[in-house]
């Protein structure tokens, strides 16, 4: 009865979301006020029968109901419950539904917390949201619904994919999900100033905070899904250029080049059709990568079960949908002004250049994923680009955005002096090469890209420095003005200073354990020690051990260094009984300065083993320096302006 | 003219959109193969279950044979391997195993649990041969012929249409040419 009951609310869910659709769309284009007036109540409506659906969903898992087609194929008995809920986004039509559950809490976030805006901006918004979620309730219902049940019904579950259960799986789908569908805000901010023609600061005022917090999420959730493939897939990578990854990597760097250029429609009335392309663009490209990953187009690691009839509706949706706002755009945008003038050497030129380059990354990571198929479609054979094309790629595009980061914050609007520039950045030019020289000679060699990765770091952490240095030197008056001064400094510049920082950590992180990364497999009897940069580890056996659903070997590594004992690792071997997949579950002693990582390889005779060691140095900076950045966007939408308009909205 | 500038997104885009259109109706499994018509690389390598039993391409030279690759860890191969321990029962070739970056007794132990349909596996654990074969997902499958040259090539796990209409016959035309022959 309550997959029924879920199935119902979702039907239900895509009238409601027809009417939240059209409704108010055609209220704002009359001027009726009672139309426009349904747009709120009808998204609160849409967003209690999605949650619905999805309770009786998770209550299916959690009852184990195996007659539900999606339960029997993703759980079993004997999974542990958290993986219950892992589970529920485990496969396609779960995740489907996780999608429009998240559209429906962005929707009804806009409908709570955008009261202060006109009545017709708020009524196109919703309306267009609305649309969106009629699409994907569309695709569930018609071709993958989480509610099909099965028969004859199966003594248990097939059991979730043994590489899903896992902690990170818990929460890394709804976090990016979050960031992916968020962006549907500002396509929808942008959509409706399209069709208002009120494209203009205050519409980037408005959009600016939605489209930081989707990117948070956006930043938070790739980080977990880099750092979840390096824990549990065992040989110790953290980014492999699948087109999973990549459909969500294409979203952010939109999603960043967008947060940009909506402060400089904010500040200066510039850019502002550049602006609305970019909106549209990083939710198309959200689409796009539901398409990639959902139509079977291309093959990858994190294949979900595809079907073709999936791809051809997805791809009717997104023809729809972008080919729309496109012809939309093309068709108001010649009216919208131009805005400020600046000069070429400007605060705004800094700013575009950056936006261009990121748009280029872009498209060259669409392009590397999509290559392989281009060529099939043109007829000239298969082949695949892997990690050495985007490589070659993305560095080159990456430096000049780096430079620019550290020069565009200390650039002025408008128009700004190269010498006076120049002399401001000298400092933190000199003490970008020494730290980066000095970093590589510390660590033992000095390598070409290294120092590259290493310049980077350095003269975004030099240029920050400077920055703040300048906004708060107390000329002469001590501590206690360097501490106000700090203090006036406002959140929003301050949340700026520490994305940046973290791009630096990130840099950083990803330089270090590049270059000076130490792997080593060895055949290891109980007793063997082996020496890896200065740690000595010594195998001590295996036991096999019990899990809820799975049977483990488990080896003991001791590491000590210079006889002190830093710490005894635990890796398994584990041996689902379902589905009877081997997984290794490495084993890792994180640290600041770098993580010692320890996997299993297999038996060989005489109950020696092959062990995999590898130190990684600053690895754990990469996903720090995306927290970083994610904590950044938080200090920007904690700004005092959006606490004040709060405010003021709550009284109203 | 100033204006149609502003098309231009939408004319990318609907260029995009043909192209995935095709890619809709391609399937990228379906990988021709280079090695298609050409001898068949040369291996040595030890038998899964027997390690100290070499088997080397050339023992194979004489007989229509096919090579499967499958793992313990692909679910795909899981997926195939009923089809492929009923076709052997067929006895229309034999069917050899390649064990790719696998674990010995990983392997062995997913053989005795789902049915081995191989005359023999052989145990390719750093993936050598796989490479010298262009081994890009598992499963996949090769038939070569009496002479050592590859004749067809399968990505992706054989379907019954598969091996009803492709397979059956090819093996049947190859044992006519090897009787020709």
């Amino acid at each position: 009865m309550i997959p029924e009951l879920g199935h119902f609310a979702l039907w239900l869910g895509l009238g409601v979301a027809l009417a939240l659709g059209v409704i108010p769309m055609w209220g704002a284009a009359r001027g009726r006020d009672d139309f426009m007036a349904l747009a709120r109540p009808l998204a609160y409506v849409l967003f209690a029968l999605v949650s619905f659906a999805s309770a009786c969903l998770m209550a299916s898992f959690l009852r184990n109901d195996f007659s539900v087609l999606y339960v029997a194929s993703n759980s079993n008995s004997h999974l542990p419950i958290q993986y219950q809920f892992a589970g529920f986004w485990g496969g396609h039509e779960g995740s489907l539904l996780l999608w429009v559950q998240m559209l429906v809490v962005w929707m009804l976030a806009v409908a709570l917390f955008s009261r202060h805006l006109p009545r017709e901006v708020l009524a196109r918004i919703l309306a267009v949201m609305g649309l969106v979620s009629v699409g994907f309730l569309l695709f569930m219902l018609l071709t993958s619904n989480p509610f099909d049940r099965l028969f004859p019904v199966p003594a248990d579950g097939r059991d979730l994919n043994p590489l899903l259960q896992d902690p990170g799986m818990v929460f890394h789908p709804p976090t990016l999900y979050m960031g992916y569908v968020g962006f549907c805000v500002a396509f929808a901010f942008a959509i409706a100033a399209l069709i208002g023609g009120n494209l203009d600061a205050t519409w980037a005022r408005w959009t600016r905070p939605w489209t930081t917090v989707a990117w948070m999420f956006l930043t938070v959730g790739i980080a977990m899904g880099s750092a979840w493939a390096y824990y549990t897939l065992g040989w110790g990578g953290w980014w492999f250029w699948d087109p999973v990854e990549n459909a969500s990597l294409m979203p952010w760097l939109l999603g960043t080049a967008l947060i940009h250029s909506l402060a400089v429609t904010e500040k200066r009335g510039s850019f502002k059709n550049w602006t609305v392309l970019l909106a549209i663009l990083a939710f198309s490209f959200s689409l796009l990568g539901t398409f990639l990953v959902r139509s079977g187009v291309l093959s990858s690691v994190h294949a979900f079960a595809t079907d073709p009839r999936r791809g051809l509706f997805i791809l009717v949706f997104l023809t729809v949908v972008i080919g729309a706002s496109f012809t939309l755009f093309a068709w108001r945008a010649p009216t919208v002004g131009l805005g400020a003038r600046f000069a070429l050497f400007s605060k705004e030129t800094a700013l575009l250049a950056n936006n261009v380059l990121f748009l280029v990354s872009a498209g060259a990571v669409l392009l590397g994923t999509l290559y392989p198929l281009l060529l099939d479609a043109l007829g000239m054979g298969k082949i695949s680009v892997g990690p050495p094309y985007f490589d070659t790629v993305f560095v080159p595009l990456m430096a000049p955005a780096i430079f620019l980061m550290g020069v565009g914050p200390l650039a002025r609007w408008k128009e700004t002096s190269i010498p006076d520039l120049a002399s401001r950045l000298k400092w933190a030019l000199g003490v970008t090469v020494v730290a980066a020289l000095a970093t590589g000679w510390l660590a033992g060699s000095i390598h070409l890209m290294a120092t590259l990765g290493l310049l980077m770091a350095f003269w975004i952490v030099s240029s920050v420095a400077t920055d703040f240095w300048e906004r708060v030197n107390p000329q002469g008056k001590g501590f206690a003005e360097l501490r106000r001064k700090t203090a006036l400094i406002p959140r929003a510049l301050a949340g700026m200073m520490v994305a940046h920082l973290g791009v630096a950590a990130f840099c950083f992180g990803v330089t270090m354990v590049k270059t000076y990364e130490v792997e080593s497999d060895v055949r290891m009897a109980v007793g063997d020690s082996t020496t890896v940069r200065g740690y000595a580890f010594t195998f001590k056996g295996v036991k096999d051990v019990q899990g809820p659903n799975y049977d483990a070997t488990r080896g003991t590594i001791a590491i000590t260094r210079d006889g002190r004992r830093i710490t005894e690792l635990s890796p398994e071997k584990r041996i689902f009984r379902v589905q009877q997949n081997p997984m290794t579950e490495a084993a890792i002693a994180p640290g600041l300065t770098g993580d010692l990582y320890v996997s299993l390889g297999e038996e060989v005779d005489g109950g020696a083993w092959i062990v995999r060691i590898y130190v990684k140095p600053f690895i754990d900076w990469v996903w720090g320096g995306c927290l970083l950045m994610a904590f950044g966007g938080l200090l920007a939408v904690t700004d005092r302006r959006y606490r004040r308009k709060a405010a003021a909205g709550a009284v109203a | 003219m100033k204006s149609l500038k502003f098309l231009l997104p939408l004319v990318i885009f609907l260029g995009l959109v043909w192209f995935l259109m095709k890619g809709l109706s391609l399937d990228p499994r379906e990988v021709p193969s280079p090695l298609i018509g050409k001898p068949a690389p040369a291996f040595a390598l030890a038998q899964l279950d027997k390690p100290d039993l070499t088997l080397k391409r050339d023992d194979m030279l004489g007989k229509v044979w096919m090579l499967n690759v499958f793992a313990s860890w692909c679910v795909a191969c899981r997926e195939e391997h009923p089809l492929l321990v009923e076709f052997a029962r067929l006895k229309l070739l034999p069917i050899y195993g390649l064990n790719y970056k696998d674990e010995r007794v990983a392997g062995m132990k997913w053989l005795a649990s789902f049915g081995n349909p191989y005359e023999a596996s052989l145990y390719d654990h750093d993936g050598r041969v796989g490479i010298d074969y262009g081994v890009y997902g598992v499963p996949e499958s090769f038939v070569i012929d009496a002479k050592g040259v590859i004749r067809y090539k399968q990505i992706g796990p054989f379907t019954p249409e598969a091996i009803e209409t492709k397979l059956i016959p090819l093996v049947r035309q190859l044992k006519k040419e090897q009787g020709n022959g």
